[in-house]
């Protein structure tokens, strides 16, 4: 299982930074999505993974018999999502914003903060 | 659980939430001055019992140690919060003449002090996890402080800052979740020995690079700088002083605080590129700078090469070199503030923050002149001003260690520094106004100019005071150097009957 979301938050990464790479601001975003689960799914796998075997205590408290998963990472990473959702919902008001104030989305065109003609 | 120690981090958000329910209100920005003055009063508590202390904690609902939340100060955390209040005040006294109605409208007070909360927590946290929370807390009020307005200038500033720092926040996230599943704490103090005893070496080093980078890009060192002048001359003044005294000194002190408490075992590998870091963020900051023709964007781009030198202090990581960059990030956060603060009644006055556009302020505002001449030889290093004393103990500390090369880098970073200085007063101060216009202070109303020169006044004198009287400041950093050399005392008052 960790192999697969090894794998699988590769692949993310990959497809993220191929995205952001591309010069569009939209895109970015959408890369920046990615890679945020890319680390979300890493932050998971951190925390070990074990099938059927709940981090529950028993009767009077007794620890599990069992080998469990380290449920705090979890507890991490919701966090974490919860946190990067409203980052994500201010870039894309941003966007919204950004698309109106220029007409594009074309990173290399926003230039009004720092002028060609600047670099003397 | 210690309130001396959750009051300076409730108290802002408190003010955050009362000016925000009044910001429709005539004079709600005086709430947020009220509500900055008590968290000086605050902060001021949390020195002193950490001075009779030395290091002070608690544990937030009581839960003990590794597991719950730890708020902590040392001398370093104690001194940041200081200052921390110290600006929040300045700039809150100085945003009522100078933020408009529409901003104020829209929240600025209330977005102004959630973002000094989030500082002051990140100063004060004892757990890796929290500072992310922290970090997210500051981050997205700055985002709102930098497009209010919504200018078009600044949203495209905006762009660039929002995308760079999301990335860095990703990867002081995922080094954090790897760090915990390497070592099973998140607690600072507790990582101490758990990344000390864990048997692969090679990790630890590993995720401590991930960690220099998400606390490098927030600290704008090189090569990851480039978010700061694109977007720092942007937003209002107010807003551009805040984040020029206290964002980027976030990033430091978490370098600091990680890279001498944590991941201290292979000093040779990730000191010796904090070095070359510090080297470069020195030049290229300042080269930048030299390069610009806009009085905030050459600010800007100061901010950059001062904070290799604090970078520096840090790499050197001796008794001296740290209690140095402890004395340059506290002299560094009032004279940068303070600079961009004159910048704000300079464009006031001048019509223009284009060096072409300005011009007349020496002889119709002499004041402003004196104002603008404190912090500028201050950040250049000129005796006998606190810089000079920060400069000097930091070149002294790398001659110590027979560090040529690094010495005459920082002395002539401090050379370009009076250099790109030198054309902000030729430009804005000495040459006659283009228009012919007289830019005296007395154009602005008296109330509105007495709340904008109070601030800066102050902290021009602050700055003097620093400059004439340096040995206990000198002395309060180098016992805060030893904290951090030999955090003994810090893992003991943390993790109590737990500490190793």
């Amino acid at each position: 299982m960790e192999t697969v979301l090894a794998i699988l938050s590769g692949v993310l990464t990959a497809a993220a930074v191929w995205l952001m790479l591309s010069g569009n601001l939209l895109r970015f975003l959408f890369g920046l999505l990615l890679l945020s689960n890319a680390v979300n799914l890493a932050i998971f796998a951190a925390g070990r993974l074990t099938e059927g075997a709940p981090p529950l205590l028993g009767a009077g408290g007794a620890l599990p018999g069992h080998e469990m998963a380290n449920s705090l990472p979890q507890a991490l990473l919701l966090t974490a999502i919860v946190i990067g959702f409203g980052l994500f919902a201010f870039a894309l008001a941003l966007t919204i914003r950004a698309y109106r104030a220029f007409g594009h989305l074309e990173i290399d065109r926003m230039r009004l903060a720092e002028p060609e003609e600047d670099r003397q | 659980m210690s309130w001396t120690l959750a009051l300076p981090i409730l108290m802002p958000f408190v003010t955050a939430a009362l000016a925000f329910l009044l910001r429709n209100r005539r004079g709600s920005g005086w709430v947020s001055v009220a509500g900055s003055a008590v968290s000086l009063a605050l902060a001021i508590q949390l020195l002193l019992a950490v001075l009779d202390h030395g290091v002070i904690a608690t544990q937030m609902s009581a839960w003990a140690a590794p597991f719950g939340i730890t708020l902590a100060a040392d001398y370093l955390s104690a001194a940041m919060v200081l200052i921390t209040a110290i600006i929040s005040l300045a700039v809150a006294v100085w945003s009522m003449a100078e933020v408009g109605q529409i901003s104020t409208r829209m929240g600025w007070h209330g977005l102004f002090q959630t973002l000094i909360g989030g500082v002051t927590g990140a100063f004060l946290t004892g757990d890796l996890f929290n500072l992310y929370v922290w970090f997210e807390v500051l981050l997205i009020s700055s985002f709102g402080l930098l497009v209010i307005g919504g200018r078009r200038q600044a949203i495209d500033g905006a762009v660039k800052y929002v995308a760079l720092n999301l990335i860095s926040t990703v990867m002081f996230l995922c080094a954090a979740g790897l760090l915990y599943g390497a070592t099973g704490t998140l607690n600072m103090a507790d990582l101490r020995a758990a990344v000390a005893a864990h048997p692969d070496q090679g990790l630890m080093t590993v995720i401590a690079m991930m960690f220099m980078f998400g606390f490098g890009l927030k600290a704008a060192v090189f090569p990851l700088f480039f978010w700061l002048p694109a977007s720092y001359h942007t937003p209002h003044y107010a807003v551009s002083a805040v984040f020029a005294g206290l964002l980027t000194k976030v990033g430091v002190y978490a370098l600091i605080r990680v890279f001498t408490l944590i991941f201290v075992d292979d000093q040779g590998y990730t000191h010796g590129i904090l070095l070359w870091i510090a080297c470069l963020t020195m030049l290229t900051g300042v080269l930048g700078a030299a390069a610009q023709s806009d009085f905030r964007k050459i600010l800007s781009f100061h901010i950059v090469s001062q904070i290799g030198y604090m970078v520096l202090g840090l790499a050197l990581m001796t008794p001296l070199a740290l209690a140095g960059a402890i004395f340059y990030l506290i002299h560094h956060i009032i004279v940068k503030a303070n600079l961009f603060l004159v910048a704000g009644i300079a464009r006031r006055l001048t019509g223009g923050s284009g060096l072409g556009a300005m011009g007349g302020l020496y002889r119709a505002a002499p004041l402003l002149a004196v104002l603008f001449l404190i912090p500028a030889f201050s950040l250049a290093g000129f005796p006998p001003l606190s810089g000079f004393w920060a400069k000097y103990v930091l070149v002294k500390a790398s001659l110590d260690l027979g560090d040529w090369i690094v010495a005459g880098v920082a002395l002539l970073t401090g050379l370009l520094t009076i250099y790109s200085m030198t054309k902000i007063w030729a430009e804005a101060f000495w040459k006659p106004h283009p228009d012919g216009r007289e830019p005296a202070l007395d154009r602005i109303p008296a109330r509105p100019r007495a709340l904008l020169l109070a601030p800066v006044v102050v902290l021009a004198l602050m700055t003097v005071g620093i400059g004439l009287v340096p040995q206990p400041f000198l002395d309060f950093a180098t016992t805060a150097a030893g904290q951090l050399l030999d955090p003994v005392l810090y893992v003991a008052t943390v993790l109590g009957d737990r500490a190793p």
